[in-house]
């Protein structure tokens, strides 16, 4: 307990010197007692939105294969843990099947093609969040300037209502030392590791955004998902919206998911 | 008074010290959890909550029902439960010792539980379900303490608890309310999500939380020399016929809205614990047999002349108390998470450790019961002895 405490702020303290003079990475280490007012210290070339949002257009994905660099960009830059043991599993962003992605919109007869296309599902973030809604401590909250729905791990008391409330099973739990499903080599000592006990779950790489990058899924995915400002008429979000027909996830639940989905 | 619980027989002390062994091996346990963390438990991402929450649940069922006694006495001058006030009011409280034990339990950072007040978040259930818990628990402990000092001493309890007593009505009606609705506000969980979800929570609370009673004031009769009495225990055995009939009620009524509706999301989960769902089925026995303890606990209870046979009526109230810890523990809680949002079916089984450290809970508040029984017992034998 004490070493890993130790280790962890080692790794922070060579993840802030890495990161120079504007330590993007101090947004994630411990924000005192302020949760939703929490600063967070941003580079010259800060991205900023009124709600962030995603479109992902799935036509563009064939196979597990083509889906495999985004979920590995992301889980790689994010020491997200990987275990055997299924009930240990964390996972940030994954593939899944249409009728699992959207089971209330799962016709039985639908376009074979689309139906045999793999999905990327991950946290919505979205504008009216359930789970923001249920946590007792704000250790998830919605962030008042762009919309992201952060983690604040330094906070969460592992009562896992969150995951609960979450109608899309975004979310995970560290129910072991995540240290123990990292290789220590491929460890990105400029990301913080998270203790075991806490939830977990994507935040839009909000320490990109910070820095003028864009999500790590997005740039992998080679222009098949598009990231932007869903309050921008302008903006490239809402031009693809415009011109393609989009379906959400479990939209009856008046969560307003911010990931978009083209079939 | 604490005193009273140091004078005792040897079996009383045998148990005791029995009781302390479980505790010390469940506490071992939970020493390894803590190390380890929750995954010596069989919770996995789909199924976050499981055998701990499961028994939370049932428990604060148990406080709550401890008001069907208090409730007669203190509002309906019902004299006769003048008598059993008090194993009212401590089965309570030793209920809610363990409610906050298992919410502790399950915390992955229980270092960390105070950030719930240290950030109030009104927003939360949560939050104000730790409101009433331990509000209702100091009610019990100043109630109970007080008016059972007064009748030692002979004297009225003093007038400034009348409220006190008042306010503690509400209260167990609020504390299983905010516990149903943790659950049943919860979008895209349909089987928690229907209006009924707290009122089921209640009925059978009140038929659990006296059922035990009605066991524990048959074993007080035979084991000291504080006879409870023949009418308290039949009376108490009226209000389990009543609110076994009603859960079973309600929970028809759920059936009827998932299954006349046919609305998937609300029809899964409970084809999942009496059917069994994509092959799986781990739950369909135990939902069975629950169903059938409680048919069988509202014929014994019903029927006057088993209820009036003290015999038939303990049973009764045995299968009453399986019957719907096997409900509520069992299937009520990771019912609602099997299938999953992605409509996965993960199923979820108790670890030996998780199954330990739970027994340990419970043997915890056991002892508390021992010991405020013990000195309740002792003042009333004093008293009317
Ligand atoms: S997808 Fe789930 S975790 Fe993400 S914001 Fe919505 S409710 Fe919260
Ligand atoms: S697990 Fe953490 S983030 Fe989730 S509700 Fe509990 S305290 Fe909040």
């Amino acid at each position: 307990m004490k070493s890993s405490r130790r280790r962890f702020m080692k790794l922070a303290g060579i993840a802030a010197l890495g990161l120079g003079a504007q330590p993007a990475i101090k947004a994630i280490a411990p924000a005192a007692g302020n949760g939703p007012q929490t600063q967070f210290s941003q580079g010259p070339n800060v991205l900023t939105a009124r709600q962030w949002a995603m479109v992902i257009d799935t036509r563009r994905f064939k196979t597990t294969e083509d889906l495999e660099p985004m979920i590995e960009a992301c889980h790689k830059l994010h020491n997200v843990p990987h275990f055997e043991e299924k009930n240990h599993e964390i996972k940030w962003i994954w593939e899944t099947h249409f009728h699992n992605a959207f089971p209330d919109s799962a016709n039985r007869f639908i376009s074979e093609e689309a139906e045999h296309r793999p999905y990327l599902v991950l946290c919505n973030h979205c504008q009216n969040p359930p789970c923001v809604r249920a946590c007792p401590t704000k250790a998830t909250f919605k962030r008042d300037s762009d919309g992201v729905v952060m983690m604040d791990m330094h906070r969460c008391i592992g009562c896992r209502f969150c995951m609960a409330a979450c109608p899309y099973g975004s979310r995970s739990f560290n129910f072991v030392e995540p240290l123990k499903g990292l290789v220590e080599k491929e460890i990105n000592l400029k990301y913080p590791r998270r203790m075991k006990g806490v939830v977990e779950k994507c935040t839009f790489c909000v320490e990109r955004l910070a820095e003028g990058q864009m999500p790590a899924c997005v740039e992998a995915s080679g222009g098949a998902i598009v990231f932007g400002d869903l309050e921008d008429p302008e903006s490239e979000v809402r031009q693809v919206l415009r011109e393609n027909f989009t379906i959400r996830r479990k939209q009856s639940l008046g969560t307003e998911p911010c990931v978009y989905y083209i079939v | 008074m604490l005193e009273l619980a140091l004078k005792g027989s040897k079996s009383y002390w045998t148990w005791v010290v029995a009781l302390l062994g479980v505790i010390g091996v469940g506490f071992l346990l939970y020493l390894g959890q803590l190390q380890i963390g929750l995954g010596i438990t069989g919770m996995s991402r789909d199924v976050s909550w499981g055998f701990y929450i499961a028994n939370f649940t049932y428990l604060v069922g148990v406080a709550a029902g401890g008001v069907m006694v208090v409730l007669p006495y203190y509002l309906h001058d019902y004299k006769a439960y003048g008598k059993v006030t008090i194993l009212g009011e401590f089965l309570a409280i030793a209920a809610l010792i363990m409610c906050l034990l298992f919410i502790i339990v399950d915390l992955g950072q229980p270092m960390r539980g105070l950030n719930v007040l240290l950030y109030p978040t009104t927003n939360s259930v949560l939050f104000y379900d730790a409101l009433v818990l331990n509000g209702y628990l100091l009610i019990n402990l100043v109630v109970g303490w007080n008016v059972l000092e007064a009748e030692r001493n002979g004297v009225h309890y003093q007038k400034w608890l009348k409220p006190i007593i008042y306010l503690s009505i509400p209260f167990a009606v609020s504390i299983h309310t905010v516990t149903a609705f943790l659950y049943s506000g919860l979008p895209g969980r349909g089987f928690w999500l229907t209006a009924i979800l707290a009122p089921r929570f209640l009925s059978s609370a009140f038929a659990a939380g006296p059922a035990l009673l009605v066991l524990l004031c048959l074993f007080i009769r035979k084991t000291t020399k504080f006879d409870p009495g023949k009418e308290q225990i039949q009376s108490l055995g009226l209000t389990v016929a009543y609110a076994i009939c009603i859960n079973v009620f309600f929970f028809l009524c759920e059936i009827f809205v998932a299954f006349y509706s046919q609305i998937p999301e609300h029809m899964d989960h409970i084809k999942y614990l009496f059917v069994g769902l994509h092959g799986h089925n781990a739950l369909v026995p135990f939902m069975w047999t629950s169903m059938g303890l409680m048919v069988i606990g509202i014929i014994l209870t019903v029927n006057p002349i088993t209820r009036k046979n003290e015999t038939t009526l303990a049973v009764a109230c045995a299968l009453i108390i399986a019957g719907t810890w096997i409900d509520k523990g069992l299937g009520m809680i990771s019912g609602g998470f099997v299938p999953n949002p992605l409509h996965e079916v993960n199923e979820y089984a108790p670890t030996l450790p998780e199954i330990g450290i739970t027994v340990g809970v419970y043997a915890i508040g056991a002892l508390v019961l021992t010991i405020l029984y013990k000195m309740a017992v002792s003042v009333k034998e004093e008293v009317h002895g």
